[in-house]
């Protein structure tokens, strides 16, 4: 019988090598009377390999939930928009943190637990491989026979010359060889000792990417702020529409520095048609950046390519337009002027803003919509049918009254009406007034009250503005997991031994013991049969059962 | 800057591919019936020529084979011409990059050794992502948003197709295997079932493509990190791609430790694979088309 058929025969891993790791670390010991051989019980379910692949498959079905609810951190006005649509569901699904899936205690016990059981497999792993490293090959087995994978044949050599040529064999492909007393018939060579080495740095990488993310949370910020063309923003902490400090940031500790956006260009797909027409094509900016005294530095930035000051970088993401408008009394005295930014509310870049003219009593507040290239839709009314400034209208209401009664805090994207009274035409009172403007035009208000002109349009950058201490740890750490999954999982641990018996003829046995599954284990075994043959002179004796089949 | 031309001889080709696959898939299908229908010879043993099962099918399926891969790399090829750029913008082209990797791999592979048995489950799977693809994920050739002009995204999506065609066929194999499996438990070895290697070798395969496909997916994942970070600012966000490529590779990893746990048979830690690559489908198929993130790159019109 070869040895191939043998081992196909044989139960997958009946016959390996003994892990460095004992497995089943479950039923060492085994529950004991007393606290300690308690702890120690529930210490070893928690780092035994099979609680880690349940912590792993528990892991995968937590994290589910996260891309079918909509996320507080990711998209805050989904979750409250989700709220509003499910006035049942809801509050529970929140309850049980469905909309803050990977801040919930829930998911963070999950992978601490996997945590500790990752640390507590850990440290006695290192122990073992650091001893294993300094340790020979163990003996050689009495009966090689009954290792997964052997061949045997006669050859014509004297024992000695066929030890040295197997020994000289395995040192050839850089094993390990066992010391062995003069004289001894027997080889013990072992290699692959990276495996493990491999398999114990990617465990402590996945570590360490855990850690640095927690690093950069803590230490880390972020704010956002929308910057006109020509306009020039101040860093500082009052500075940003938005600001979120890490829990051990504080606002002292944000850099100081002034970014001037100079120029935006953006192009939208005019030419392929379907979903492809009008999606973005070219989004890119350029910006002056001052720092403390240091010279003023024009840089080009675009998505894919944030600037970088004093360790915080700044992404362009998102872009939309703000028309020039001027607002004139009755005695054409200018009471306002100002690019307004309006925000894109679809891919068309249809947007919504107000323009808020404090400098007349009462105050005058206009609302509206901006079309980049309008039109006039007959079912959804006024649309964008392009996102570039092809055909750009500003079509506004007015209203009259107090735009900040109290000084009420609101948002410059709109104007609560509540108070105020809507403007109405002069020639038919019942009917709203309304403006389409397009650039360069200008029209009367009702009632004599003045005019009100747009200019031209001019375009606004998103920014967002991060610092992430914990970002180049955590690429360091992937990268190191990642060559020790490479170690790990290409490296075979091998063992093979070696017997030679005397008699008429030298018998040579070489066996082989593999770590996990290892199909080209066969093929070493022979080839270095095949090598000790040649070197011992390279005359076997044909023996029936070394036929190699044909597989 | 898109060439018309170019983009519809590449149109032309994949419409082709999928002719071809299906004929392919034909062969390869009488191939296992004509071979497990022979009466049975020793596994592996060599076999006299009067005696073995004709495989005339089987390399007609091989050959079909062959013309396919040269007819979806082409078209893929001849898309990335039209556009003057790598064919990864949108979900149609990611498809055919997948289904590009998936027959490349098989058929080198049958060059090197017999894998005229494992036609079917390759063939199969290929046939259904290029028909999905032309069916259903079709976008016009064009160029590319702003958000995706980056050496990263040819890095990551290139590595990600890779490992999406490994995980293809490595589930096509798991099955083979549990099928095979079950057959030999029951001692009922019959039909088509027996034109397939042993039990134990289908499993020893599976695991192999694994093995390869896992440290691709782990570097697709990374590389898609540093790729978020310069583009979103964030390297992770749990966006819902992000969050199933990671529930993708906590899957596979627990297939990998399952393998290795005593007390986990070799047929359960299958399972788990295929679980993976359930995983897989969904995130390229409902993650895509359903929900909404910052990848919306699919070009599909919803
Ligand atoms: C929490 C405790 C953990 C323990 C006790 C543990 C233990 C082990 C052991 C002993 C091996 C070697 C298996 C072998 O080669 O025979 C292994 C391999 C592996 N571990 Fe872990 N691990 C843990 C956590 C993790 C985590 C969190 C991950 C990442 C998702 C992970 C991913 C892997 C992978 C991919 C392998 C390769 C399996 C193979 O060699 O085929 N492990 N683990």
């Amino acid at each position: 019988m070869t040895t191939d058929q043998q081992a196909d025969l044989q139960p997958e891993g009946s016959e390996r090598i003994e892990p460095d790791y004992p497995k089943d670390r479950t039923t060492i010991g085994g529950p004991r009377l007393g606290l300690v051989g308690w702890v120690r019980w529930v210490w070893r379910q928690l780092t035994s390999m099979r609680t880690a692949l349940a912590l792993l498959l528990l892991l995968a079905v937590a994290a589910l939930p996260g891309s079918v609810f909509p996320q507080r951190g990711v998209d805050a006005a989904r979750v409250r928009r989700y709220l509003e649509d499910h006035p049942d569901a809801g509050p529970w699904l929140d309850r049980l943190g469905m909309f803050d899936v990977y801040s919930s205690p829930w998911f963070a016990s999950i992978y601490l637990l996997l945590m500790i059981s990752l640390v507590g497999c850990i440290i006695p792993r290192i122990r073992q491989q650091v001893r294993s490293l300094g340790a020979p090959p163990p003996r050689t087995p009495r009966n090689l026979e009954r290792l997964p994978v052997h061949r045997h044949t006669l050859l014509e050599a004297t024992p000695a010359e066929a030890v040295a040529a197997a020994r000289a064999a395995l040192a050839g492909r850089r094993f390990r060889l066992r010391a062995e007393e003069p004289g001894a018939l027997v080889v013990s060579a072992e290699k692959g000792y990276l495996k493990e080495t491999g398999n114990i740095l990617f465990h402590l990488a996945i570590l360490g990417v855990i850690v640095s993310v927690a690093v950069g949370h803590l230490f880390g910020w972020r704010g956002e702020i929308i910057v006109k063309e020509r306009e020039t923003f101040t860093s500082g902490a009052g500075a940003f529409d938005t600001l979120q400090l890490g829990p051990l940031v504080d606002e002292e500790d944000l850099p100081v520095f002034s970014l001037r956006l100079d120029d935006l260009d953006v192009q939208f797909e005019a030419e392929a048609q379907g979903a492809q027409f009008g999606q973005p094509r070219v989004f890119r900016g350029v910006a002056t950046v001052q720092q403390g005294d240091e010279p003023a530095l024009g840089e080009e930035f675009a998505v894919n390519h944030p600037l970088h000051v004093d360790g915080t970088s700044v992404y362009l993401l998102g872009n939309g337009y703000a028309p020039v408008v001027t607002v004139r009394d009755a005695d054409g005295q200018v009471v306002y002027q100002d690019a307004v930014t309006f925000l894109p509310q679809d891919n068309t870049y249809s947007s919504s803003g107000a323009i808020k003219v404090t400098g007349l009593e009462p105050n005058l507040g206009f609302v509206g919509g901006f079309f980049p290239t309008f039109a006039a839709d007959p079912t959804l009314g006024m649309v964008s049918s392009f996102p570039d400034l092809v055909d750009p209208a500003l079509v506004l209401t007015a209203f009259e009254g107090d735009l900040f009664p109290e000084g009420r805090a609101q948002s410059v994207f709109s104007i609560d009406t509540e108070g105020m009274t809507q403007l109405m035409k002069d020639e038919d009172p019942q009917t709203p007034f309304s403006v389409a403007l397009r650039p360069g035009e200008s029209v009367e208000l009702p009632g004599g009250r003045g005019t009100i002109e747009m200019e031209s349009v001019i375009r606004w950058g998103g920014l967002l503005m991060r610092h992430d201490p914990g970002r180049l740890p955590a690429l360091l750490f992937a990268g190191l997991a990642l060559v020790g999954l490479v170690l790990m999982l290409g490296v075979k641990r091998r063992r093979v031994f070696v017997r030679v018996g005397a008699g008429t003829h030298t018998e040579v046995t070489v066996a082989g013991l593999p770590k996990g599954t290892d199909p080209g284990l066969e093929e070493l075994v022979e080839r270095i049969l095949a090598q000790t043959v040649t070197a011992a002179g390279g005359r076997a004796v044909p023996a029936d059962d070394v036929t190699k089949d044909d597989r | 800057m898109t060439d018309p031309t170019l983009a519809m001889a590449s149109d032309y080709a994949v419409w082709a591919s999928t002719a071809v696959l299906a004929l392919a898939l034909l062969a390869f299908c009488a191939h296992l019936a004509v071979t497990g229908a022979a009466p049975a010879t020793a596994a592996g043993a060599p076999v006299t020529a009067a005696a073995a099962p004709s495989r005339r099918w089987g390399v007609v399926g091989l050959q079909l084979t062959w013309l396919a891969t040269f007819l979806v790399v082409g078209g893929t090829a001849l898309r990335a011409l039209a556009v003057t750029r790598a064919p990864l913008g949108n979900m149609y082209e990611f498809a055919l990059m997948t289904a590009s990797f998936a027959l490349v791999i098989y058929s080198v592979w049958s060059l090197r050794k017999e894998r005229l048995w494992l036609g079917a489950f390759v063939v199969l799977p290929v046939l259904l992502i290029v028909g999905a693809a032309r069916l259903g994920w079709y976008t016009e050739a064009s160029q590319l948003m702003p958000a995706l002009k980056n050496v990263w995204l040819v890095i990551h999506v290139t590595i990600a197709t890779l490992s999406v065609g490994l995980f293809t066929i490595g589930a096509a194999l798991a099955t083979a295997y549990l099928l095979r499996d079950r057959a030999e438990g029951r001692g009922e070895v019959r039909g088509w079932l027996a034109a397939l290697p042993g039990a134990q070798a289908l499993e020893r395969m599976t695991y192999g493509i694994h093995v390869f496909a896992f440290p691709l997916w782990t570097f697709a994942v990374i590389s898609g990190a540093i790729w978020a970070e310069q583009a979103w600012g964030r390297y992770w966000g749990w966006d819902p791609k992000e969050t199933w490529s990671f529930v993708i590779w906590v899957v596979y990893a627990a297939y990998l430790h399952a393998r290795a746990t005593t007390g986990w048979t070799t047929r359960r830690s299958t399972w788990i694979a295929i679980a993976g690559f359930v995983c897989v489908v969904l995130n390229f198929t409902a993650v895509n088309l359903l929900m909404t993130g910052l990848h919306s790159y699919s070009g599909v019109s919803t």
